[in-house]
């Protein structure tokens, strides 16, 4: 647990980049920070392995006081990750993942050894392990650089938008790869972004700032989404916010529609749209009413492509919303684990189990 | 010290910095006119660039006095022309500029060298009039380094007798006066100031857009 | 240009205390010893102020000063001052190899990108650590380059130095002068030639093996323009 207790921090210029911050981080989620730039999130993180030093308050991690101690073996109990990854160009791979491990005093063999095993945690080729960080791409540095971070083992993983640097599509599957790999590890992360949408895609918890360094709203992203503080949290939360929320409501016991469904090569059935399936249930497309002659084998040609799908076991309120609006039919496709059609969903559907979780609430 | 040898040689110290001045910037003029078209050359192929920065480099790491006395071996002239001297200081001074001109002007950015060549400058015209001037910052302070070491190199020459100001440092060693030594150094110290200055204004001079933007600023 | 390879053809110009072996030595021994002193102040002093960023000044007032201080005055100057001995040029020698080695290795540390510097103490290296494992092997391309350009600056001062007595290569130029031996003079600075390529390219090669391939991109083992004051 890491607790901020009237932190403030005021640099020799007068600037006051944090102000009075009281703020819980528990143990085992992530908690993101977020705000507009300069808004001293940054500062904040950077106080908690003593990169800077508060000018007032206290920042406890497990109850004992970050200024107690020697900074150094401080950091070397607390992984950091930055934007630019800040890899040392003159090691190799497996040296720069190693470096913690060697500053503990593991032997070179050990720490070696363990970098070998953590980039195959963060999902590195073993044949990188002898190149130097130029010859990799921005967001293999970037896993190098969550790899170093994890190296020793630390309890706590402080990240300074690491992904800001990498472009979106890389940066979509390095999120994804943070959640897969905190589902196994179950760190304690505060995660540094200016980015709303990642703050809320990644956050148990968010914190965001405004300018000044004060806390606005300290919240799960579901709360944040449905009930902004203020008029600022409001504003940059950003637009679509109630449609966004959708992603934090369970779909849980969305009652599921019939759904008329065709196997490839079958005869047409009468009708206006028919979901088209392959041998295993898969949904392949849908036969519009106009298009076909009853009776005549469905031929892959005729299939018009369906929208988003849901998937019952792990969707929310909107996935489900987005497959209704998304098909042609009008009927979103749901779909198991094993992507078998196992019925339809209806956008009118989602909007009354909305209702329900309003009036439950 | 025998201050006195000062006023008593003030017509041979302006002589002598008169032939210093000589012996020392022409090598730069020199030298600037044939670093730009070799510069111009290394741009159009790495072969070319290659072989060009590897002779100049290791003409450039001959030790003065040893190109000054290896040159009329070369040149067939004898060891006591001044062209000696020139010519080694041009030497210097090439090398010194085909590098740094040539990496600038890889540094142009490609999309004004596009806009250049889509709006119909041949590539000649293109050079002078558009990659060249933003080369100018560079190559001014390429110069200015030349310039000012050309300044102290000079004085080598007077071991063999043609030094300019050195005339001071060996006449003084050889009939122990340290005053006329110390005036040699001083002038030549002074001289290497005057001619960075100017250097600076000029390349100031003729490049305005370098400023334009901090004047807005300020 | 005959007489020039009946020079070096003449044996009597390979042996004794005149002899080219022993010439050459001179010349390499003030070398190295000169470049060995002046490392030891150079290097250090370069490599605390870039780490503390404090007396940056220092550094570039320095090599400033420098290139407009004419070498050859000055030797000639500690001569007249100190008399003819072995101490004054040397030290001449020393001073004028410090600045393009401090020069460089400052500049060196400086460019060590600060993320790095950053990402370093943040996992938990001491100051000491930060400075001898991340910034003295990132700036190692540029302390190399101030090394080469010092040790140009010194086979050149070394030569000049014969002028005022020292041994060396040089002598051949200035007792051939005396002698109007132009033969032994040409011959000398062939000699002298060879000896600075030749040490130069030696450095190169050193310079990329002691780097880390890590570091061996084009721009980073680019060293800026040399000094040249001799
Ligand atoms: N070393 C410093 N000295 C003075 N001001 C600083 C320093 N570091 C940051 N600041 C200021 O503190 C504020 C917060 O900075 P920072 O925490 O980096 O913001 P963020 O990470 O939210 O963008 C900014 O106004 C910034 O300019
Ligand atoms: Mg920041």
């Amino acid at each position: 647990m890491i607790e901020f207790r009237g932190v403030t921090k005021r640099f020799p210029d007068g600037t006051v980049a944090v102000d009075e911050l009281d703020l819980t981080v528990t143990d085992g989620g992530i908690t993101v920070f977020v705000g507009p730039s300069g808004c001293g999130k940054t500062t904040s993180l950077r106080m908690i392995n003593r990169m800077i030093e508060p000018s007032g308050g206290t920042i406890e991690i497990d109850g004992t006081d970050v200024m107690s101690g020697d900074a150094a073996h401080l950091r070397r109990g607390i992984g950091y990750v930055i934007q630019q990854a800040g890899l040392f160009p003159h090691r190799t791979i497996l040296d720069n993942i190693a470096t913690v491990p060697m500053l503990l005093g593991w032997s070179r063999a050990k720490a070696r050894s363990r970098a070998g095993e953590l980039m195959e945690i963060v999902g590195l080729a073993p044949e990188m392990a002898k190149r130097y960080p130029s010859q990799l791409s921005g967001g293999q540095q970037q896993r190098v650089g969550v790899a170093r971070a994890l190296a020793a083992d630390p309890p706590i993983l402080l990240m300074d938008e690491p992904f800001s640097a990498v472009d979106p599509v890389v940066r979509e599957s390095l999120q994804d790869e943070l959640l897969r790999l905190q589902a196994e590890l179950s760190k304690t992360i505060v995660f540094v972004t200016h980015d709303i949408d990642e703050a809320v895609k990644l956050g148990d918890k968010v914190a965001v700032f405004r300018t000044g360094g004060v806390l606005a709203q300290y919240d799960e992203p579901g709360h944040l989404l449905a009930r902004p503080a203020d008029d600022f949290v409001d504003g940059f939360v950003g637009r679509d916010r109630g449609y966004r929320g959708l992603g934090f409501l369970s779909a849980d016991g969305l009652p599921l529609g019939a759904l008329e469904t065709v196997r490839l090569g079958s005869p047409a059935p009468s009708g206006d749209w028919t979901l088209v399936v392959d041998d295993a249930d898969r949904p392949q497309g849908w036969l519009a009413g106009r298009d076909r002659t009853d009776g005549a084998p469905v031929t892959a040609e005729h299939l018009v492509p369906g929208g988003s799908l849901y998937d019952v076991t792990s969707g929310s309120l909107r996935s489900a919303l987005d497959a209704a609006l998304s098909s042609p039919s009008g009927r979103g496709v749901a779909v198991d684990a094993d992507g078998r059609v196992v019925g339809s969903i209806g956008a009118d559907d989602v909007l009354a189990a909305l209702a329900t979780a309003r009036a439950a609430a | 010290m025998n201050w006195s040898w000062i006023p008593r040689n003030l017509d041979r110290v302006a002589e002598l910095t008169v032939q210093h001045l000589w012996l020392a910037l022409l090598p730069v003029l020199l030298g600037l006119i044939v670093a730009l078209p070799l510069a111009w050359l290394a741009t159009r192929a790495r072969v070319i660039r290659t072989v060009l920065i590897t002779v100049t480099g290791l003409l450039y790491t001959v030790p003065s006095l040893a190109l000054i006395v290896m040159l009329p071996l070369v040149l067939g002239i004898g060891i006591l022309n001044p062209l000696n001297v020139v010519v080694a200081l041009t030497i210097y001074t090439v090398a010194l500029l085909v590098r740094s001109i040539a990496d600038a002007l890889d540094a142009v950015p490609q999309a004004v060298v596009a806009a250049a060549t889509a709006m119909g400058y041949t590539p000649l015209r293109r050079f002078v009039a558009v990659e060249l001037p933003l080369a100018v910052p560079v190559t001014v302070a390429g110069l200015r380094v030349a310039a000012v070491s050309n300044m102290s190199l000079v004085t080598v020459g007077a071991i063999v007798g043609l030094g300019g100001l050195g005339a001071l440092f060996t006449d003084g060693f050889q009939r122990d006066i340290p005053a006329e030594i110390l005036t040699g150094i001083v002038l030549v110290l002074v001289l290497a100031l005057l001619v960075d200055v100017a250097l600076l204004a000029i390349g100031r001079a003729v490049t305005p857009w370098t400023r334009a933007g901090a004047g807005a600023r300020a | 240009m005959t007489g020039v390879i009946d020079w070096f053809a003449d044996p009597a110009n390979w042996s004794g205390p005149d002899g080219v072996p022993v010439r050459l030595l001179e010349h390499l021994q003030y070398t190295l010893l000169a470049l060995v002193i002046a490392a030891v102040i150079a290097i250090p002093l370069g490599l605390w102020i870039g780490h503390t960023g404090r007396g940056g000044f220092l550094v570039v007032g320095s090599a400033n000063a420098l290139r407009a201080l004419p070498t050859f005055g000055l030797l000639v100057l500690l001569a007249n001052v100190f008399g003819i001995a072995l101490t004054p040029p040397i030290a001449a020698l020393v001073i004028l190899a410090i600045p393009p080695m401090l020069a460089g290795t400052y500049a060196g540390v400086q460019a060590v990108d600060r993320a790095i510097v950053d990402a370093a103490r943040g996992m938990g290296m001491g100051e000491r650590e930060v400075l001898l494992r991340v910034e003295l092997p990132n700036a190692l391309p540029l302390i190399l380059g101030g090394v080469r350009s010092a040790t140009l600056q010194i086979i050149a001062t070394a030569t000049i130095a014969a002028y005022v007595a020292l041994g060396g290569l040089g002598r051949y130029i200035i007792d051939g002068l005396a002698l109007r031996n132009f033969a032994e003079m040409a011959a000398g600075s062939i000699l002298l030639a060879l000896l600075a390529i030749g040490i130069d390219l030696l450095l190169a090669a050193l310079q990329r093996t002691v780097v880390s391939p890590g570091l061996r991109t084009p721009a980073a083992i680019r060293t800026r323009p040399r000094l040249r004051a001799v």
